[in-house]
Parts: structure tokens; C-alpha cells; sequence
């Protein structure tokens, strides 16, 4: 059970996050191609997620049961990410489907 | 070995989550992964719309990214203390873990504030459910319907964490890793999943 385990380091964890955030953030203003761009925010996002989860959430010192539990839900977002990628491919063109609204007045 | 483990030879002794002392703890990771597929689909549905889109505006330019980061390091900020507070009911002490869960609470206030004030600013800036100054009226539908679900999430966080707190306050009996400490922890993984939501949520809508 996870009473049973010894505290990890969790200002330590916190540490991690903060460092990760800030990359995500100065990742978005660095200039270079847009897939390496999205790869990285996903990449840190999903560090950043494990380690909630491993560490806040205890999954690292729990029985694997609940880490299958845990992932079920990331396995099957990959499938519907896979579902959708037929229905982008049949369409040809993209939809400008903008509906303009007039800002309001004294703002931006 | 528990009493569930000795009437099916099969389980995992001891060590499974089926034994009933760690029930409610399965019983919510099962929640959160339906939640976290509602959350999936949500975010999935967004892909999709955005990828059809031709004009989406690109996010981290009429977002305000400063202040959501602010939102994220206030929402770590409170899984930690979270956690802290977890720690104090574990070593029975009743003064550490009521200082910690308060502070959670306020976190998650202090993030409800903020994300109030985000959106009465980008309402007034002309970002609406059903179209915006800037593109794809998409746009709005998705960024409101996402960060408002997630802010009911937070809600309701505040709320459960704010009858732990109660519950710890009140507690008649040591603290320790018994019954409390049970259900301190169970709360405690609705709370990191909220601020692991927002770790998704932040990257998805605000920074890609």
C-alpha cells in the first residue's frame, strides 16, 4: 500500500515542475519549425504529467493494478486520435469558418 | 494477507487494491479515468476542429499566457501542500496537516479568481462562445467549454478538500494511516488529477 513506502522528495518534484513549465513557455518563443515545437510542449507536457502522477499521486509505490487503470484512459485517446486522422485526410481543404465579432469598445 | 486475498487464492496477497481497506482508492482511480477520458475526448474534439480550421488564432498571442502560467504554478504549488498535508496525517500531526490542506483550499480559490478575472478579460475583449475578433469562432466554444469544465473540476476539489479539512479538524482520534488517512488520500488523487488536467489543458489550449 502506499502508507508503507518513505516520502519521496516532493519540494524536489515541485522543483522539476517549475523547471518544466518554464521550458514549455520559453519553448513556444523559440524560433524553430513548428512540428519540433508541438513534439517538445507534448514531450514536457507528459513529463510533467508522469511525475504527478508517479509521485503525487503515489502510482510509482502502488500495486500495477492501478497504473493499468491509469493508463487506459491515455491508450484509448490514442485510438481516437487514430479514429480521426481518416475523417482529416478526406477532407481536401480547410474550413474558414470565422464568425468576426467587433471588439468592445475602450478594449484592445 | 486481508480477508479478501484469503477467500480468492488468486489475488495478490495483501497487495491488492481489492482488499477493503483500499476499495475507496480504486474505486476513485476508476472514476478518474473516466474522467480523464471525458477530458481526452474534450481535447481530442478541440484537435480535431482546430486541425479544419483555416484561420484559428494562434493561442499564446491572445491568451495571456503570464497569467495561466501563474495559474499552473499555483495549481503545482497546491498539489504539493496537498501532499504535505497527506504527510502531516501520516505522522499524526493534526496542526501540519490542517495548515497544509487550508493552504490547498486557497490555492484552489486563488486559481477560481484567477481564471474569473481571465475570462471577464477576454470577454470584454471580444472572445464569445460563438465567435471572436481574431478568427475561427471555434475558437471561443472550445476554449470556454475546456477551461470551464476544468474549473467546475476545481470547484468541486475546493469543496471535497474543504470537508477533509473539516474531517481533520474534527477528528475525534489520532491521525495516523488508518481511516482518515484513507480518505485524506483519496481526495488528495481528485486534487492532483485536477492539476494534471490543467497540465494537458494549458498545453493544448494555451501554448500549441
Amino acid at each position: 500500500m502506499a502508507e508503507g513506502h518513505a516520502s519521496p522528495n516532493y519540494w524536489l518534484i515541485w522543483l522539476y515542475l517549475f523547471i518544466l513549465t518554464a521550458t514549455e513557455i520559453a519553448v513556444i518563443f523559440t524560433p524553430i519549425v513548428r512540428l519540433l515545437v508541438v513534439i517538445a510542449l507534448v514531450s514536457l507536457a507528459l513529463a510533467k504529467v508522469t511525475l504527478v502522477a508517479a509521485y503525487f499521486m503515489h502510482l510509482r509505490f502502488e500495486v500495477r493494478t492501478l497504473s493499468l487503470i491509469a493508463l487506459t484512459p491515455l491508450f484509448l485517446g490514442a485510438v481516437l486520435i487514430f479514429i480521426l486522422i481518416p475523417d482529416h485526410s478526406a477532407v481536401p481543404h480547410k474550413t474558414a469558418d470565422s464568425v468576426k465579432v467587433a471588439p468592445a469598445a475602450g478594449h484592445r | 494477507m486481508s480477508q479478501v486475498a484469503t477467500m480468492h487464492p488468486g489475488t495478490e496477497p495483501a497487495e491488492s487494491p481489492l482488499t477493503p481497506e483500499s476499495s475507496g482508492k480504486l474505486g476513485m482511480w476508476i472514476f478518474l479515468a473516466g474522467d480523464a477520458m471525458g477530458f481526452g475526448t474534450l481535447l481530442c474534439g478541440y484537435g480535431a476542429v482546430r486541425y479544419g480550421s483555416a484561420d484559428w488564432p494562434n493561442p499564446y498571442q491572445h491568451l495571456g499566457i503570464n497569467l495561466t502560467a501563474f495559474m499552473t504554478f499555483l495549481l503545482i504549488c497546491s498539489s504539493v501542500t496537498m501532499v504535505k498535508g497527506l504527510e502531516g496525517v501520516k505522522n499524526g500531526k493534526r496542526g501540519t496537516a490542517q495548515i497544509y490542506l487550508l493552504l490547498t483550499v486557497i490555492g484552489g480559490v486563488g486559481f477560481l479568481g484567477l481564471q474569473a478575472f481571465e475570462w471577464t478579460k477576454l470577454i470584454n475583449e471580444g472572445l464569445k462562445v460563438f465567435g471572436n475578433p481574431w478568427g475561427a469562432s471555434l475558437f471561443g466554444s472550445t476554449f470556454f467549454i475546456i477551461t470551464g469544465f476544468h474549473g467546475m473540476h476545481v470547484t468541486g476539489g475546493v469543496i471535497y478538500l474543504s470537508v477533509m479539512l473539516a474531517l481533520v479538524s474534527k477528528s475525534t482520534t489520532a491521525l495516523g494511516t488508518g481511516w482518515t488517512y484513507n480518505v485524506v488520500e483519496i481526495s488528495g488523487l481528485y486534487w492532483h488529477f485536477v492539476d494534471l488536467v490543467w497540465i494537458m489543458v494549458f498545453t493544448f489550449i494555451y501554448l500549441l
